[in-house]
């Protein structure tokens, strides 16, 4: 049950990937957007990552891309939509960019050689992913890169009020 | 497997049927609270076989009404969306309530049923994402309406919900550090322990402070009034369910007052002890009935507020939520570690 799960799950996911690249209307590629990201987190689901799929969807699908529509409707696009600058020189460069995209994708999925999902094992409240045991690993193994990530952050807080100011307010 | 997804199965339909009739009656009742509070004496006429029941058959007279209205799509509209945007507003707050514990447990034809339809390690931030998926139905149906006021309506809106979901996620986290877990299911067993019906999250010192910063943003996670702005009739016509028409507007109602209960339910679990209550452990059959006293005492609190305050205005708003609510919450969370590590 749970590979008919992933087969019509991960389907979903590409061909909203998919529909991405292939809309003109920069709406439809958004919501495309969040089709692809909640299929992933029921993807994380069926792997037993709980709290990484909860938090796909408050953060990416929830936050992020309720700002991208946002933009979107507020620079109310044309209907008619001019043809992307060409760039001829950008264009040849995403091929060898994306040809060393994809030998990096060949090269991580080289030692697969049969597609299994990983069987849990041991205490269900302890296993990785759920709250318990990501909130622990960051408050200790990992403390030092999250306070750095969160100095990070509070870096681009700050820029962004700096830039977004007025002057004379 | 198959008694437990027939169990799993049952409780979802019986939820769904409880949860749509407790809708149409909600509406009822903020009609009748509303003229209680107007000194009117509100709908009181469609009853069953001539007798008048104070108007209890109103819900299905309206929604008879609704059905029978002509449907209508603006000829400009975006047509997918326009129809999918309902649908997305409405099957979110749906889903919202399968977390939910209404009771222990309770043995009936020699099983032990537990009240809940599901449990989760994760069950708040299920509610959470939930919401905030709910806000695309009210976007899309401002965009696609293809209509400057339901458009303003529902920017107005993903702008009012991004803000103030932050609050309330700040203010679950004081009640998670007391509590030590996302399950809706454990946070509310963690409340019974302390002198019965006294171990409620309300009770406790920073926890009853926290509510108010919950409510207030919870009241603006449903759009309801003084946060109303989505639907400001005085300057948007309707906001964004304008355009709407017929059943996909009954949609938009239905979201609206389903999102009205779970916000209810959630402020039951999470401050009011939940199904707690005396006598509860005895007869665990009292559960049920007193998670439905506090809901509906906490629907009745919105109502009132709706009733006797006016709405922000759309600045005041922005700068309530980011300068007042987001601080107070931030410092309630340190006051709440605090207290947690030297007292307890």
């Amino acid at each position: 049950m749970e590979k008919a799960l992933f087969i019509i799950v991960a389907v979903i996911a590409v061909a909203s990937a998919l529909n991405i690249l292939i809309q003109r209307n920069p709406l439809y590629s958004a919501l495309s957007l969040i089709g692809t990201l909640l299929s992933l987190s029921v993807l994380y689901l069926t792997l037993r990552a709980q709290f990484i799929a909860a938090i796909q969807i408050v953060v990416y699908a929830g936050a992020i891309m309720v700002l991208f529509v946002f933009v979107i409707m507020l620079l109310n696009v044309p209907k008619a939509q001019p043809e992307v600058e060409k760039q001829k020189g950008l264009r040849l460069l995403a091929i060898p960019f994306a040809s060393v995209l994809i030998a990096e994708m060949f090269f991580v999925l080289r030692p697969i050689r049969v597609l299994t999902l990983p069987i849990p094992s041991g205490d269900p409240e302890q296993a990785v992913g759920t709250t318990w045991s990501i909130g622990t690993g960051l408050f200790s193994d990992y403390l030092l890169p999250f306070e750095v990530t969160s100095v990070l952050i509070l870096m681009a807080v700050v820029g962004a009020m700096v830039l977004a100011r007025r002057e004379g307010d | 497997m198959t008694n437990l997804l027939l169990e799993w199965a049952i409780k979802t339909i019986v939820i769904l049927i409880i949860l749509v009739t407790a809708v149409a009656y909600v509406t009822l009742m903020e009609r009748k609270v509303m003229a209680w509070i107007q000194m009117r004496v509100g709908p009181n006429r469609v009853g069953l076989f001539g007798f008048r029941l104070w108007g209890l058959m109103q819900p299905a007279a309206d929604g008879l009404k609704m059905i029978f209205k002509e449907d209508i799509v603006p000829i400009q509209a975006n047509r997918w969306l326009y129809i999918f945007a309902p649908a997305l507003s409405l099957i979110p707050a749906l889903m919202t309530f399968i977390v939910i514990p209404y009771g222990s447990e309770i043995s009936l034809f020699g099983r032990t049923i537990e009240l809940h339809v599901t449990r989760m390690n994760v069950g708040l931030l299920y509610v959470l994402a939930l919401t905030s998926v709910g806000v695309y139905g009210i976007v899309l149906a401002g965009w696609s309406s293809n209509n400057k006021y339901s458009l303003m309506g529902g920017l107005r809106s993903s702008a009012q919900m991004i803000s103030y979901e932050l609050a309330l996620g700040l203010s679950i986290v004081c009640v998670l550090l007391y509590s030590g877990s996302l399950d809706l299911v454990e946070i509310v067993n963690k409340q019974s322990v302390w002198l019965g019906h006294m171990g409620w999250n309300i009770f406790r010192f920073p926890l009853m402070f926290v509510f108010i910063i919950f409510y207030i943003a919870s009241l603006a996670e449903t759009n309801r009034t003084p946060f109303d702005l989505p639907e400001a009739d005085s300057e948007l016509v309707a906001g964004y369910h304008t355009e709407y028409s017929s059943m996909k507007f009954v949609m938009f109602q239905m979201a609206e007052y389903l999102n009205l209960i779970t916000a209810s339910s959630i402020a039951t679990t999470l401050f009011f002890g939940g199904w707690n209550g005396p006598f509860v452990g005895r007869l665990p059959y009292l559960g049920p009935v007193y998670f439905v006293i506090k809901v509906l005492a906490l629907i009745f609190l919105a109502m009132w507020i709706r009733y006797t305050v006016p709405r922000f205005r759309y600045d005041q708003l922005m700068r309530f939520g980011w300068k007042a609510l987001v601080p107070a919450a931030i410092v309630n969370i340190i006051i709440t570690s605090t207290v947690i590590l030297f007292v307890a």
